[in-house]
């Protein structure tokens, strides 16, 4: 992760593809999941139209956004939650190690949010010697082995059997070169069970936060949110402020698109509702901005917010099958991250938008409408405006532009780059050219199609 | 009904044949064409770069070549996309909007304005059917894979009615083939295995030519094609719809 952090998505892709066998079964794995989603979406005749409520919810949710919070935070207060508010990142990492260390908490588990990647919560409190252990099993593998996760729906999707046994050999003892996936699961269970069972605080995510009843949502397949919760004496839930819905019924919408977009199930194996703490247990609930008001200020950009992190627009993109998660270098990749990462850091993630052929895959799979691929060109404009593009690009285009806006000029280039492709092919044939590097260029014809209308057509 | 024919720069430069196709088949639909003669390019290199203002040069040259016409057609799904999306001209913003009201990728005008129902078209040949996404998901040219919806195709259509053609689609129906416009340079690895996987799928058809609605598309895969050394070839649908083979 740290030696890819420094590379541009273009240069850690070409990594990544360097081994073209081991890209070829990535891009099969999350193909077959696209499968997956389409063969569940199919099923549903109006499928068409939940994506449409659910853009529309979420539409009205950002547009009264302050209102729900508040009714939010007054609700999830009558239910003996406690409420904190953090404006940044920071705010939210210190919010949770005030917590911790209030309560004298040593053990702790979290279940998968993206958020508190995005926050980097898990380096923040190793660093003050706070362990978290991650008891998603694809978060414990990648925890393991000190990665970060490349997918947001299937973290270790990176990762063969092979790699998760050899880290289990090194980090829970299992015997050396058995990659039997029933061995290796059955080893992290026993491993994560001890974990919950010895746990004092859960940290877990939110996937849908309720205004009318301040209670909250949160998804998984694999029952470790409820574990943790359940088990500790602390619960502290993270959410973006972006995942309020305004009625419990809104989540008839939602949670029918979310698990047949995101791994192709008609509803995710636990959809674990709370609504307050049990008696004895501490409840908490750290609703965090960094960054998503700038983002709602943003006319253009603000329907990324409406976001349910289902990753059906990693698994679609052509690009993101066959790039890795790594390569986004940052905590949600794929399309979606491309249009939500500049926002964050526009200088460190300027090359993103541009890690895209357009082909708008990502658009049509999205449960919620988000207009991705359209997103993508409009921060490429931005970024551009900004001053971030590369010199020589910025140079290269304007010369292109002035060929282009004047005919007599463009008619000249084309003639004389047809020459050169023809007469002078080591001009054009060389490793300078990236295009010609696995590709051969075009055959030079002998008149362009003006001068074939003019000779043909206009006598 | 005056028909402007646009022929996007590398088309004009590199593929006259593609030209040539187009307004041939236009001419024996019984369409009266002119192709104006000081027309470039959409100015869709700069605007996908990010570059969107420096295309203002390319916007008010589009707009004195096709201002006027009842119909622009071009043999291009991604620069009419770019076209309808994109136009401006703060001189002249009606013109510029009624070009984007009026301008075609030529399968779409066949179908949908012409309503063309035969062609004396002949292709003795197994072809695989490239889905370009701009003109797909973009101009809707085709149902797409990721829609609850009713399948249907445009370009599909057409080819239906060539004599002898036997069309194939790849496994990924309508997956991107890589091009992408700059991508293909700046995302040089990322672009070229896409195209590779494409290929892979025709491949394994066994066909003998692949085709598409853009020329772009093909130009990049006839790019790898050729490398490998393939014996497929690519050609635009608009030479199989004229051909007389």
């Amino acid at each position: 992760m740290s030696s890819l952090a420094k590379l541009t998505h273009a240069e850690a892709a070409e990594q990544f593809i360097a081994d073209e066998p081991r890209t070829d079964w990535h891009d099969d794995t999350l193909w077959f999941v696209r499968e997956k989603r389409d063969k569940a979406v199919n099923s549903i005749p109006e499928w068409e139209q939940l994506r449409q409520w659910a853009s529309d919810i979420k539409y009205h949710g950002l547009s009264n956004m302050h209102q729900l919070l508040v009714d939010f935070e007054k609700n999830a207060i009558a239910n003996c939650i406690e409420v904190h508010w953090a404006v940044d990142a920071k705010e939210h990492n210190e919010l949770i190690y005030k917590i911790i260390q209030d309560n004298q908490i040593e053990r702790i588990v979290k279940s998968k949010s993206m958020l508190t990647e995005e926050c980097h919560l898990n380096e923040f409190l190793t660093e003050k010697g706070v362990e978290v252990v991650d008891t998603d099993l694809g978060e414990r593998i990648v925890q393991f082995r000190k990665e970060a996760p490349s997918h947001i729906v299937l973290p270790a999707i990176h990762l063969k059997k092979q790699d998760v046994s050899e880290t289990f050999h090194e980090h829970l003892g299992t015997e050396k070169g058995n990659n039997d996936p029933q061995y290796l699961t059955e080893a992290a269970r026993g491993h994560l069970r001890d974990k919950f069972i010895a746990s004092e605080l859960a940290i877990t995510g939110v996937n849908f936060a309720i205004a009318e009843t301040g209670g909250f949502v949160v998804c998984t397949n694999e029952g470790n949110a409820d574990m943790g919760a359940h088990a500790a004496k602390i619960h502290i839930a993270c959410m973006g402020f972006e995942k309020i819905i305004p009625k419990a019924e809104h989540l008839a919408v939602f949670l029918r698109l979310l698990a047949r977009s995101a791994t192709g199930q008609p509803i995710t194996t636990y959809s674990s509702h709370f609504s307050k703490p049990r008696a004895g247990q501490q409840m908490h609930l750290v609703i965090v901005d960094n960054g998503r008001s700038r983002q709602l200020g943003r006319e253009e950009f603000r329907n990324s917010l409406k976001c349910i992190r289902c990753a059906a627009c990693f698994n679609t993109c052509p690009v993101y099958r066959r790039s890795g998660g790594h390569s986004y270098h940052t905590a949600v990749a794929g399309p979606i991250g491309s249009i939500l990462n500049p926002n964050l850091d526009m200088q460190a993630n300027k090359d993103l938008p541009f890690a895209s052929t357009l082909c708008g895959s990502c658009s049509n799979v999205c449960p919620v409408k988000i207009n991705i691929h359209e997103q993508l060109y409009l921060w490429r404009q931005t970024i551009t405006k900004e001053g971030l593009a590369p010199k020589t690009k910025t140079i290269a285009m304007w010369g292109m532009s002035e060929v282009l806006a004047h005919p007599a000029i463009y008619r000249l280039a084309g003639k004389m780059g047809r020459w050169v492709v023809k007469y002078l092919p080591f001009l054009t044939n060389n490793a300078m050219n990236p295009w010609f590097k696995q590709r051969e260029m075009p055959q030079a014809p002998k008149e362009s199609f003006r001068d074939w209308y003019l000779n043909n057509k206009q006598k | 009904m005056k028909i402007g024919l646009f022929i996007p720069c590398y088309i004009d430069q590199f593929y006259p044949g593609v030209g040539v196709a187009s307004l041939e088949l236009l001419e024996k639909l019984g369409c009266e064409v002119s192709f104006p003669l000081n027309q470039t390019c959409c100015g869709q290199p700069m605007a996908n770069s990010g570059f969107e203002a420096m295309s203002k040069g390319c916007d008010k040259n589009f707009v004195k070549n096709f201002k006027g016409f009842d119909y622009i057609v071009a043999p291009s799904g991604s620069c009419v996309l770019h076209i309808k999306e994109h136009l401006h001209d703060e001189e002249d913003p009606r013109a510029a909007e009624q070009i984007r009201a009026c301008v075609y990728e030529l399968t779409e005008f066949l179908v949908d304005v012409l309503k063309v129902g035969s062609l004396q078209a002949s292709f003795p040949f197994k072809v695989g059917l490239h889905t370009s996404c701009h003109g797909q998901r973009g101009l809707h040219l085709a149902s797409m894979s990721e829609l609850v919806a009713p399948a249907f195709s445009k370009p599909g259509t057409l080819l239906n009615m060539v004599k002898g053609i036997e069309v194939s689609r790849p496994k990924r129906v309508d997956e991107c083939c890589g091009f992408g416009g700059t991508f293909c340079v700046f995302e040089e690895a990322v672009s070229v295995k896409m195209g590779k996987d494409r290929i892979g799928e025709h491949q394994d058809n066994e066909v003998e030519y692949i085709t598409g609605v853009d020329t772009s598309c093909l130009m990049h895969l006839e790019g790898i094609l050729r490398r490998q050394g393939s014996k497929i070839k690519t050609i635009h649908i608009a030479e199989i719809l004229n051909s007389r083979l």
